[in-house]
C-alpha cells in the first residue's frame, strides 16, 4: 500500500482517484492493444491486398471484432468524463480540432468497413478501402501526437466564470501541439499499429495474404524500433511534470525499454515464422508503451500547470466526488470481468480459426447478409 | 455567436443520430422476435425474413454507431463548462452506458452476423436477442441522464469545488421524468421500426405479387406486414398513454416548458384553461385543465415575472401554488442571482407550441398508417402495386423519424435557456477555450460528410429492399475450406 503514503505537492490523491486513474489507463491500453491491430489491419488494406478478394480477406480478419474495440474508446471517454470532468472539460476542449480529426477519421473508417462490399462496382469498393486507410490512419497520428504532448504537459492556465469560480483552461495553440518530440510521437503510434496490424493479419490468415503481412510486418518492426527508441529516451530524458514520483520514473524507463525490446522481439519471431508470439510481442509493446506514459501522468493528469496561476489541475482536483467514485468502482468490480470474458469468448472460441481467400464468398452481394 | 453555432451543431449532429437510433432499438428487437419464431417453428419464412431486416438492420446500425461515437466526445469539446459543472453526475450514466450496454451490442452483434455458421441454433438465437438488449441497456441510461437535464434530482451545489455533486444515485433511476420518459421514447422506438416493418414488406408484397413470385415469398411478406403493423399500432397506444403522463408531470418540474408548449400568454380562471388548436384561438374551455390533471395552469407573463423575483420554481399542481424547487436548484439560488436579470426564463414559444403539436399530429398520422396496411392486407388480399403504394413505403417509415425528432426538438428547446434546468444557463455552460471558427469549421464538415452518407445510406437501404427475401438460406455450420456465410 506504499501508493497510498506518497507525499505530492498538493493533496493528496485518495485511493479511489489513484484507482480511477489506474482504470483509465486500463482502458486506454485496451483500446490501443485491440484497436491498434485494428487501425493497422485498416491502413494496410489497400497495400496488401492486389485483388478484391484478398482485400476482403483482410477486412475480414478484424470483421466480428472492429465495432467492439471501438467501444473501448467510449469507454475511456466516458470514464474519464465520469472520475474526472475536470480532466474531461479541459482536455476536450482544449484539443478540440485533434477530436474532430479523429473523429471524422473513426466515421469514415467505421461505414467503409460496413458498406465497402455492399455494392459490387470496383469504383466504389477501392474509394471505401481508400476511405478505411486514410480513416484509421488519421486516428492513430492524432492519438500519437496527442499522447506525446500529454508526456511534455499541456499548457493551463486560469478562467473566471461568471459566478465567480475560477476553472482551467488549454492556452496553448493548435499549432502548438506539432512539435518534432510530438511527430515523434504520431508516426510511433502509426508504426506500431501497423506492425501490430499487419502481424494481426499473418496470425489470422493462410497463403499468400498471410506471407506478405509477415514480410511487411517485419520491415515495418524496424521503423517502429527506432521511433520508440527515439521517443522512449527523449521522452524520459527531456520532460518533468510537477509532482512527479521518483520509482514511478523508473518504471517510466523500464516500461519504455520493454516496449522496444518487446518490438524487437516481435521481429524475431516474425522472422522464424512464429506469428503468434509476433503479435504478442507488438501487443506487449503496446501495452507497456502506455503505461510509460501513463506513469507520466501521475499526479499531473498531462498537464503542465507552471503558468497556471489558479489551482493546478490535477488528479485531486479534476476528480469527482468520492460518491460518485464508489458506486462506479462497484460497478467496474463486477463488470469489467464480465466484458471481458465475453471478449475473449469471441476472440477465441467463435471467430478463433484463421481464414484465406476460399473462406471469402463469391462476388455476389445478394448473399451478403 | 459560439453559443449559437455550438447549439446549431448539438442539434445537428444529435437529431441525425437520433434518425438511426429508434430504429436499431425497435428493429432489434423485432429481428430477435422473427429469428425466435423461426427457431420455435422452423418456418422457414421466419429465416428469411430474419436475414432480409437484418441486413435492413445493420445497414441503419453503422449509421448509428459512427454518428454515436461524436455525441460523447461532443460534450467535453463545445459543452466544457457544462461538462466540469455536471460531470459527477452526468458522467456516471455516460460511462456505464459504454461499459454495461455498448460492448454487449457490439460484441454480440458481430458475433450474430459472422456466426451463422459457426454457432449452434439456440447460442445464435441468444447473441441477438443479446445485441437488443444491450440497445435497451443503453437507452436506459442515456434517457436517465437526459431526464437529470430536464429535473435535476439526487443532487447538491458544492459552493467550495462549484458544481453539482451526486448524493443520490438512486434518485437518477426514479426521477419522474425518467420514469415516463424512458417508457415514451421506447414506445416510439417500435413505432419507427414496426411502420418501417410494414411499410417495407407491404410494398414488397404488392410489388412481388405483380411481378408473380412464388407464394411463400408473398405469405413472408404479407406476415411481415402485419407484424409490423401490429407493432405499430400497440406501441402507438402505449406512446399516448406514456406521453401523457409525461405532460401531467412536466407541469410541475418544467412549468415554463408546458406553459410554452400550449401558448398560455394570460391566466385563465380555475379550472377553465382552453386548448388552443392554432396560437391564440382557443377551444373547450378547461380541455387543458383535464389534459394536464391540474386546475391552475401559470401562464408564460406570470412565470417570467415570478423568476425574476423569486427565481426559478417548481410548480405544486396540487396546492396550485410555487413549492421550492430541488435541493440542487435551491442551492444554486444564490449563484443564479449573480446573473438573473441577464437570464429570460422563458424557451421559444413558437417552436415549443409548433413541435408539440407535430410530434403528436405526425405520430398518430403514422398509427392510421399502421390500421391501413392491416385494412390492405386484411384476409387473402393483396394490395395493388403503384404509385399510391410507393409513396406510402416512403412517407410511413419517415412519420415516426419525425415524430421523434420533432419530440427531441420539443424536449430540448422547451427546456431552454437552461442546459441544467432551473440550474445552469446553456450559455454558461459553453467552452470558453474554442473560438467560432472551429466550430463552424466543424460543422460544416459534419454536415456535408452526415448529407453524403445520409445518400450513401438511403440508396443502399433502397437497393437491398428491392433484392428482397433470399431464395434459399443455409446456415449449417461449415468446415474450414468453405467460403463464409457472411463477410465484409
Amino acid at each position: 500500500m506504499t501508493i497510498l503514503d506518497i507525499a505530492v505537492p498538493a493533496a493528496s490523491p485518495s485511493f479511489l482517484q489513484i484507482l480511477w486513474l489506474i482504470l483509465v489507463a486500463v482502458l486506454w491500453i485496451g483500446f490501443f492493444f485491440l484497436e491498434g491491430f485494428d487501425f493497422g489491419v485498416g491502413m494496410l488494406v489497400p497495400f496488401l491486398g492486389k485483388t478484391d478478394q484478398d482485400r476482403r480477406l483482410v477486412i475480414n480478419t478484424i470483421g466480428p471484432h472492429w465495432d467492439g474495440n471501438e467501444v473501448w474508446l467510449l469507454t475511456a471517454g466516458g470514464a474519464m468524463f465520469a472520475a474526472f470532468p475536470g480532466w474531461y472539460a479541459t482536455l476536450f476542449s482544449g484539443l478540440y480540432l485533434p477530436l474532430f480529426l479523429v473523429l471524422l477519421g473513426l466515421i469514415v473508417r467505421g461505414i467503409a468497413i460496413e458498406y465497402r462490399s455492399k455494392r459490387e462496382d470496383a469504383t466504389w469498393r477501392n474509394a471505401w478501402d481508400w476511405a478505411l486507410a486514410v480513416g484509421s490512419f488519421l486516428p492513430a497520428l492524432v492519438f500519437g501526437v496527442g499522447f506525446a504532448n500529454f508526456l511534455k504537459g499541456l499548457p493551463v492556465g486560469p478562467h473566471t466564470t461568471v459566478f465567480g469560480n475560477t476553472v482551467t483552461l488549454y492556452t496553448g495553440t493548435f499549432w502548438g501541439l506539432f512539435m518534432p518530440f510530438c511527430l515523434i510521437g504520431g508516426l510511433l503510434f502509426v508504426a506500431l499499429f501497423l506492425t501490430h496490424g499487419a502481424f494481426f493479419v499473418s496470425l489470422k490468415t493462410t497463403g499468400p495474404i498471410h506471407d506478405r503481412a509477415s514480410t511487411v510486418g517485419g520491415n515495418l518492426a524496424l521503423v517502429t524500433g527506432v521511433l520508440a527508441i527515439a521517443l522512449v529516451i527523449w521522452g524520459n530524458i527531456a520532460y518533468k511534470l510537477p509532482g512527479q514520483v521518483g520509482w514511478l520514473m523508473v518504471a517510466a524507463w523500464i516500461t519504455g525499454i520493454l516496449a522496444i525490446v518487446s518490438v524487437g522481439f516481435a521481429w524475431f519471431m516474425n522472422s522464424r515464422g512464429r506469428d503468434g508470439w509476433a503479435f504478442v510481442g507488438t501487443a506487449v509493446a503496446t501495452v507497456t508503451l502506455i503505461v510509460m506514459f501513463f506513469c507520466h501522468f501521475y499526479p499531473s493528469l498531462g498537464f503542465d500547470n507552471s503558468r497556471n496561476t489558479g489551482i493546478s489541475l490535477d488528479l485531486t482536483t479534476a476528480s469527482s466526488s468520492s460518491l460518485t467514485l464508489t458506486i462506479m468502482s462497484w460497478v467496474a468490480l463486477f463488470l469489467v470481468p464480465v466484458v471481458l470474458a465475453y471478449t475473449a469468448w469471441s476472440y477465441f472460441f467463435v471467430f478463433r480459426r484463421r481464414l484465406s481467400t476460399k473462406n471469402i464468398p463469391a462476388l455476389d452481394v445478394t448473399t451478403a447478409s | 455567436m459560439t453559443d449559437t453555432m455550438a447549439r446549431w451543431q448539438f442539434a445537428i449532429t444529435t437529431v441525425y443520430h437520433y434518425f438511426f437510433v429508434p430504429l436499431t432499438i425497435g428493429l432489434s428487437v423485432l429481428v430477435a422476435v422473427l429469428q425466435t419464431a423461426w427457431a420455435k417453428t422452423g418456418n422457414d419464412a421466419y429465416l428469411r425474413l430474419t436475414k432480409f431486416f437484418g441486413r435492413l438492420f445493420l445497414i441503419n446500425f453503422a449509421m448509428g454507431v459512427v454518428t454515436g461515437i461524436v455525441q460523447e466526445f461532443q460534450f467535453g469539446m463545445n459543452w466544457s463548462e457544462y461538462s466540469r459543472f455536471v460531470g459527477d453526475i452526468f458522467g456516471a450514466p455516460l460511462a456505464l452506458e459504454a461499459l454495461i450496454a455498448f460492448f454487449l451490442e457490439s460484441t454480440f452483434l458481430g458475433m450474430w452476423i459472422f456466426g451463422w455458421d459457426r454457432l449452434s441454433k439456440g447460442v445464435h438465437l441468444a447473441t441477438i436477442w443479446l445485441a437488443a438488449a444491450g440497445t435497451f441497456i443503453s437507452s436506459i441510461f442515456i434517457i436517465a441522464a437526459n431526464a437529470w437535464m430536464q429535473n435535476p434530482v439526487g443532487a447538491i451545489y458544492d459552493a467550495e469545488q462549484g458544481r453539482a455533486e451526486l448524493s443520490d444515485f438512486l434518485a437518477l433511476l426514479t426521477n419522474p421524468i425518467f420514469l415516463t420518459q424512458w417508457p415514451h421514447t421506447i414506445a416510439a422506438a417500435f413505432v419507427t421500426a414496426g411502420a418501417f416493418m410494414a411499410a417495407v414488406a407491404c410494398y414488397m408484397l404488392a410489388k412481388k405479387a405483380k411481378e408473380g413470385a412464388p407464394k411463400d415469398d408473398l405469405a413472408a411478406y404479407r406476415k411481415a406486414t402485419k407484424f409490423g403493423a401490429w407493432v405499430l399500432i400497440v406501441a402507438g397506444v402505449c406512446t399516448v398513454i406514456t406521453g401523457d403522463l409525461m405532460g401531467k408531470q412536466l407541469v410541475t418540474t418544467q412549468p415554463t416548458k408546458m406553459a410554452a408548449a400550449e401558448n398560455i400568454q394570460e391566466n385563465f380562471p380555475e379550472g377553465q384553461a382552453p386548448f388552443q388548436v392554432l396560437p391564440g384561438v382557443n377551444l373547450f374551455p378547461g380541455l387543458l385543465n383535464w389534459l394536464y390533471g391540474t386546475d391552475t395552469i401559470q401562464s408564460l407573463p406570470d412565470l417570467d415575472k415570478q423568476f425574476q423575483s423569486e427565481g426559478f420554481q417548481q410548480f405544486d399542481r396540487a396546492a396550485g401554488q410555487p413549492i421550492a424547487g430541488n435541493a440542487l436548484q435551491q442551492q444554486f439560488a444564490d449563484q443564479l442571482d449573480k446573473i438573473k436579470a441577464d437570464v429570460d426564463p422563458l424557451p421559444d414559444t413558437t417552436v415549443s407550441f409548433w413541435m408539440f403539436r407535430l410530434m403528436i399530429g405526425v405520430g398518430m398520422l403514422a398509427v392510421l398508417g399502421g390500421i391501413y396496411f392491416l385494412i390492405a392486407i386484411r384476409k387473402d388480399h393483396i394490395p395493388s402495386a403503384g404509385a399510391w403504394m410507393t409513396c406510402l413505403a416512403v412517407v410511413m417509415p419517415l412519420l415516426p423519424l419525425l415524430a421523434n425528432s420533432f419530440g427531441w426538438i420539443f424536449t430540448e428547446m422547451g427546456r431552454q435557456p437552461w442546459i441544467v434546468n432551473g440550474v445552469l444557463p446553456t450559455l454558461q455552460g459553453l467552452s470558453p477555450s474554442v473560438g467560432v471558427g472551429p466550430v463552424w469549421f466543424s460543422m460544416i464538415v459534419y454536415t456535408l460528410v452526415y448529407a453524403v452518407l445520409a445518400v450513401i445510406e438511403v440508396r443502399l437501404l433502397l437497393k437491398y429492399i428491392k433484392i428482397g427475401l433470399a431464395p434459399k438460406v443455409d446456415v449449417s455450420i461449415k468446415d474450414e475450406a468453405e467460403p463464409l456465410s457472411f463477410a465484409y
